[in-house]
């Protein structure tokens, strides 16, 4: 019954996209503040699941590409305010990260598995460091203060960040549907078998990188003039990552959208446990540990297994 | 002066490291788990000590008893609820299980670290050294637990190769890692081998989270690290190689020293970093790994 269950996560979709859409007229401010990050982290956690669910790699910085985009789209408007719009450095950002991309995904096509892992661990270490030592330029440990926002208004925020998870969400689901998302997973599968009956792996893996890396910096771009500043702790830090990863893993890997759900739970849950101080975290780490090994399909195999029901 | 004081911490440093490695790239080569919960599991036994030691008046010997015990209950509780579950799960692809079980150490890994923060705090932790007062070597002031570190640390490793390559359990776990199906064949139980390993494990993550604790000071922040500067000894020596590790680890902590006294402190991890990033590029199954 595959048609019944899309249609039934369709109207579930619909239905979310809806109250999503109407929500601005009844919160608070704060809450849409929250949820304008939880749908950036969801693009982060969309991008990730598209190279590691698809494409089979194992990328341990996510944050690599993310802190490329956000402070490259930083300095260029710290440095050339009022000159350049934020537009231009946005989409500076967003191509700085594209060039991100390529640079990790030359390692990607020699070594794989943990090795992998560990050459994205190690662009993420290398990232934060030059960050610290050039603080000349990007403003060091303490952070970098961009001089221009997109919107003061949380509602238009809102909405630029809603609209933008939704596009991007369309096009990388659109994209593991169509035939480049079936190559991409036999290469992730079995890379030797997938060139043998004619695929491109080298070139399919490539384009991975680069939608990937196009996502990851658009969103770490506009999240910087979101926020009015860059800093190593929110958009390059390792735990920043591992949030991202575990986002993508709870939510349901190779399905894009299981990642946005993980987002937004995992930062909705951290907020509603905040009282909680110290044990908030821990808590959503329990869950997230029982989801993994019960349900290895995650939330999103839940609700599927539910259907099947 | 300097050489001597660079090559005398950065040979404690590194024997520490090494320690610290050894553990972690001896389950990666027997049964191919690499374990993210790695710093967790140093910084919960070096807590434990610390808690007994100072917190509870039983004196330095005893603390490091009870963090060697921390240790070991920290392995296990990883391997019987990170690991095996995931190794044993229907559900999950084969293909899959190696992420699964980064993931699932990882969150295990933060759950330690966040369970020290909630009942210890996040300050830094030293812990009471067995070892007191400073001995002037070669002109150089050096605490003597300094001394001591390595000391225990090359100690370790060295009963570690004893048990590897003299004893008979020893040999069934060198053999596991060439050949898992050889030696189910021979009529050892693969599971009592992977509890073993772990065991050893939880001793040598154990042992080294409680001197790094005497000699640095931990704290939960240092989770994260620890975990990374293992991970990367490791496959600069070959993932699997534990002569590679112990190798790679004197590379990195020399580097580590000598750019630190040489530059500048604030420079100390990118020389290593940069060393990894030609080697993942040039050799990418490390100096001594086989593939």
């Amino acid at each position: 019954m595959p048609s019944f269950v899309t249609s039934r996560l369709f109207w579930i979709g619909a239905l979310t996209v809806i109250v999503a859409l109407v929500l601005p007229t009844y919160v608070s401010g704060y809450v849409l503040g929250l949820l304008t990050v939880a749908y950036y982290t969801a693009v982060f956690a969309m991008s990730w699941d598209l190279l590691f669910g698809f494409a089979g790699e194992v990328n341990f910085g996510p944050t690599f590409l993310i802190g490329v985009g956000a402070y490259t789209a930083g300095i260029l408007d710290a440095h050339f305010s009022p000159g350049l719009s934020i537009w231009l450095c946005i989409a500076a950002g967003a191509l700085a990260a594209v060039v991100g991309g390529v640079v990790l995904a030359l390692p990607a096509l020699r070594v794989s598995g943990p090795y992998f892992g560990l050459t994205t661990l190690v662009a993420v270490l290398m990232l934060q460091n030059f960050i610290v030592v050039a603080a000349g330029l990007t403003g060091g440990e303490i952070g970098l203060a961009v001089p221009d926002v997109i919107s003061i208004d949380a509602k238009t925020n809102y909405w630029i960040a809603l609209g933008f998870m939704l596009v991007s969400g369309a096009i990388l689901f659109g994209l593991s549907r169509s035939a480049i998302g079936l190559i991409l997973q036999a290469s992730g599968q079995d890379k030797i078998q997938a060139g043998a009956l004619g695929f491109n792996v080298t070139k399919h893996k490539l384009a991975a990188f680069v939608v990937s890396a196009f996502f990851s910096g658009l969103a770490g771009a506009l999240m910087v003039f979101y926020m009015g500043t860059a800093s190593v702790s929110t958009f390059v830090d390792v735990g920043v990552g591992v949030q991202i990863i575990i986002a993508a893993v709870l939510g349901g890997r190779r399905t894009v959208i299981g990642a946005a759900i993980g987002a937004i739970f995992l930062i909705g849950m951290g907020e509603l446990l905040r009282p909680l101080g110290e044990l908030a975290t821990l808590i959503v780490s329990v869950i997230a540990l029982v989801v993994i090994l019960f349900f290895p399909d995650g939330f999103l195999g839940i609700i599927r297994g539910g259907a099947k029901a | 002066m300097l050489f001597w004081q660079i090559l005398i911490d950065g040979f404690a440093i590194s024997a520490l490291y090494a320690l610290g490695a050894t553990g972690f790239t001896l389950i990666f080569g027997v049964s191919g788990v690499l374990n993210l919960s790695h710093g967790a599991i140093m910084v919960g036994a070096a807590v434990a000590a610390w808690a007994a030691a100072s917190e509870f008046g039983v004196g330095p010997y005893t603390g490091a008893l009870i963090g060697i015990l921390a240790g070991f209950i920290l392995a296990f509780a990883t391997y019987f609820i990170a690991v095996r579950p995931i190794q044993r799960s229907k559900a999950i692809a084969e293909s899959e299980k190696e992420i699964f079980i980064l993931t699932a150490t990882l969150l295990w890994g933060i759950i330690i670290q966040e369970a020290i923060a909630y009942l210890f705090t996040n300050n830094a932790k030293t812990v009471l050294p067995i070892v007191e007062g400073v001995t002037t070597v070669f002109g150089v002031r050096t605490p003597r637990n300094e001394y001591f570190t390595a000391v225990i640390c090359w100690v370790a490793i060295g009963l570690l190769w004893f048990l590897v390559n003299r004893t008979r359990r020893g040999k069934a776990v060198m053999a596991a890692s060439m050949n898992p199906r050889g030696v189910t064949l021979l009529g050892i139980e693969l599971s009592s081998i992977y509890l073993t390993v772990w065991a050893i494990y939880g001793l040598l993550a154990g042992v080294a989270g409680i001197l790094l604790g005497m000699f640095l000071g931990v704290s939960s922040y240092s989770v994260g690290p620890l975990t990374a500067s293992a991970f990367s000894i490791v496959v600069l020596g070959g993932l699997g190689s534990v002569s590679g590790s112990l190798i790679a680890a004197y590379v990195v902590g020399y580097l580590e020293t000598g750019t630190a006294y040489l530059i500048s402190p604030a420079y100390r991890t990118i020389p290593a970093l940069l060393l990894l990033v030609v080697v993942m590029y040039l050799r990418p199954q490390g100096l001594f790994g086989r593939r």
